[in-house]
């Protein structure tokens, strides 16, 4: 009698195994079913229903995610899946259509072949900022870097922090990979374009935090970061003026601090109802607000000549 | 009807289930090779590039959006194995030493109890040693050495050491229990010592279990990923001293495949070097065949 019992249970477990496979195999193209029927019938009905599910760019993650959240509670009957993955992850889903919103740091064209980025459709949602940030034992007497004195040290060829004007000692660059949204923005805008950010020895995270750590344990320490991150860094960093000029997003508004682009939120051809009504709600009044307190900033504010600038 | 159903039941039930969950496993491990294997060669068919280049040159700056740029991994190759080796050279001496303690001086109680402490040190997640490495032994190293950061080779080869240790340990220690106790008893019977005894009989009985224990230990520090790209510093130089920051293809591949697209060259060359880890498991595998047939037939 135990044995049969003990044999159904491990049948039972094997068939529930099996099928947890299965459903997990299934689920993808459930859902990609789902978003493109709702399509038509939502598209008339003002109270939203279905889903939405986001994914990709983990700078962009903490403001999708408090968007989700308070869109919700407007919108009960909509149910909303944020995830991170980076923004490859995010254009990579979107392009499958496994998720409805894949978010990016960078323009998809930067990451896709044309044929590709050309099917999907980009929403600009906010602005981010990119800082440099040094370890606060080098801020007292260096808090102001010009791109040259910028290129020079990334490029390897200032290695010693007195050469800036700072203390004797050895400059530590801390990277993010080279795949990294942030570091293309600061490579483009920061050092022109200059491929070769490594010096001679550099340190590298895979994450913003992770980066935000290293350059604050590391003496002689520098690297770049999204201002979204520095809203609640300690005291072991500090941000230095680039040319001057601070790092701030009344200085990206008024075109004065270049370091910076755009969120964007792509959808797979025009998005259906409910997408497009969180799409809004992303750059809607109540939002922005949000999003300033939260380290990004509102597209709207930009000034013509900064507008242009991209 | 009934005695049917029961006699499937019993019958051909679990014989079905069983045959059915073998071939599943033998055909999810021939498709992640064929995956591996036909996503890495992109590389070299869509792209063109050589396997010379790849596992040569030191030049890396793969390209996105269909560009295609360099994909010397060389930095990676010689990281991954200069850690590894680094980290076996660390940890086989001590742990054959703790594995000679317990199957052989320490007393019957405190051997179980130590067996017991190894499971559970095998049992440790990764990112718990690669977090105490970093918290831990990456300032220490930096204060030790009067260094500006202490990620480095050493750092990794250290995290990578006391990681793997358990298990050489473990295998080493169990082959050592395995050898017959006629050997024990013969080599007393002709005068040795006890220390010869474990020295020139035992420890050479148990020489073919010992090593697969080091190569299942190779194994696992040259697949570890999270613990070493949380300590080895990711900087894409040849290391120019243990002391030195590098890089190791699990580590470029973890920190890489969020950020890039499917069919882009970066994400390809990643898989290429995913397929090159597995090529190198494999060959640690038939090492591992190879060294136990050999002590099979002496």
């Amino acid at each position: 009698m135990r044995i049969k019992i003990r044999k159904t249970l491990i049948v039972l477990l094997s068939v529930f195994l099996l099928g947890f496979s299965l459903i997990g195999c299934a689920s993808t193209s459930n859902s990609g079913a789902n978003s493109s029927g709702t399509t038509g019938t939502q598209s008339q009905s003002s109270n939203l229903s279905g889903s939405i599910s986001i994914s990709g760019s983990s700078a962009l993650y903490p403001l999708a995610n408090n968007a989700a959240t308070a869109f919700k509670k407007d919108n009960p009957d909509v149910s909303i899946t944020v995830g991170g993955g980076g923004s490859g992850t995010g254009l990579n889903n979107v392009l499958a259509g496994t998720v409805d919103i894949g978010n990016s740091d960078v323009y998809a064209t930067e990451k896709l072949a044309a044929a590709e980025a050309g099917k999907l459709v980009d929403h600009k949602v906010c602005l981010i900022g990119v800082a440099v940030i040094v370890n606060s034992d080098i801020a007292a007497k260096v808090n102001d870097l010009s791109t040259a004195q910028l290129t020079a040290i990334f490029s390897g060829k200032t290695t010693n922090w007195q050469d800036v004007g700072g203390p004797d000692e050895q400059i530590t660059i801390v990277n993010r990979p080279s795949s990294s949204g942030t570091r293309a923005l600061f490579v483009k805008w920061a050092l022109g374009g200059q491929s070769d950010v490594e010096g001679d020895s550099s340190l590298q995270t895979d994450d913003s935090n992770a980066l935000l750590a290293t350059v604050g344990n590391t003496s002689g320490a520098i690297g770049y970061i999204a201002f979204s991150y520095l809203v609640n860094a300690g005291p072991g960093v500090a941000k230095v003026r680039i040319d001057g000029v601070d790092a701030n997003y009344d200085n990206i508004y008024s075109n004065k601090y270049q370091i910076w682009g755009y969120e964007h939120m792509y959808t797979a051809g025009q998005p259906n109802a409910q997408t497009q009504a969180f799409l809004d709600y992303m750059t809607s009044k109540t939002m922005s607000t949000q999003a300033e307190i939260m380290g990004y900033g509102t597209i709207s504010k930009l000034n013509a000549a900064a507008a242009a600038s991209r | 009807m009934a005695s049917r159903l029961r006699k499937w039941q019993t019958e051909y039930l679990g014989r079905t289930l069983v045959t059915a969950f073998g071939l599943f496993v033998v055909v999810l491990t021939l498709g992640i090779l064929g995956f591996l294997g036909y996503k890495g060669s992109a590389t070299f068919i869509d792209y063109g590039h050589s396997l010379t280049e790849f596992l040569i040159s030191s030049k890396w700056s793969p390209g996105e959006a269909g560009q295609s740029g360099s994909i010397g991994s060389a930095v990676f190759i010689i990281g991954s194995l200069e850690v590894s080796s680094l980290a076996l050279l660390l940890a086989t001496p001590l742990s054959l030493a703790m594995a000679i303690f317990i199957a052989e001086v320490a007393p019957q109680r405190l051997s179980t109890t130590l067996r017991s402490v190894l499971e559970i040190f095998v049992g440790i997640p990764s990112v718990v040693y690669g977090w105490i490495g970093l918290a831990v032994l990456v300032p220490f190293i930096a204060d030790l050495f009067h260094l500006n950061f202490g990620f480095s080779v050493l750092s990794a080869a250290l995290v990578l050491a006391l990681m793997i240790c358990p298990t050489i340990t473990s295998v080493a220690t169990d082959s050592l229990a395995a050898t017959p106790n006629e050997y024990r008893e013969a080599s007393y019977a002709l005068g040795s010592t006890r220390w010869q005894m474990i020295w020139h009989v035992k420890l050479r009985a148990a020489i073919p279990g010992i090593l697969t224990g080091v190569v299942l230990g190779l194994a696992r520090a040259f697949g570890e990923a999270l613990a070493v790209a949380m300590v080895i510093g990711q900087s894409n130089r040849f290391a120019s001293s243990l002391l030195a920051p590098t890089n190791t293809l699990t580590a470029v591949i973890t920190a890489n495949m969020g950020n890039t697209t499917t069919g882009s060259e970066y994400n390809d060359v990643l898989w290429s070097m995913a397929a090159l880890l597995l090529a190198i498991s494999l060959l640690f595998i038939l090492l591992i065949r190879v060294i136990s047939r050999r002590g099979q037939a002496s």
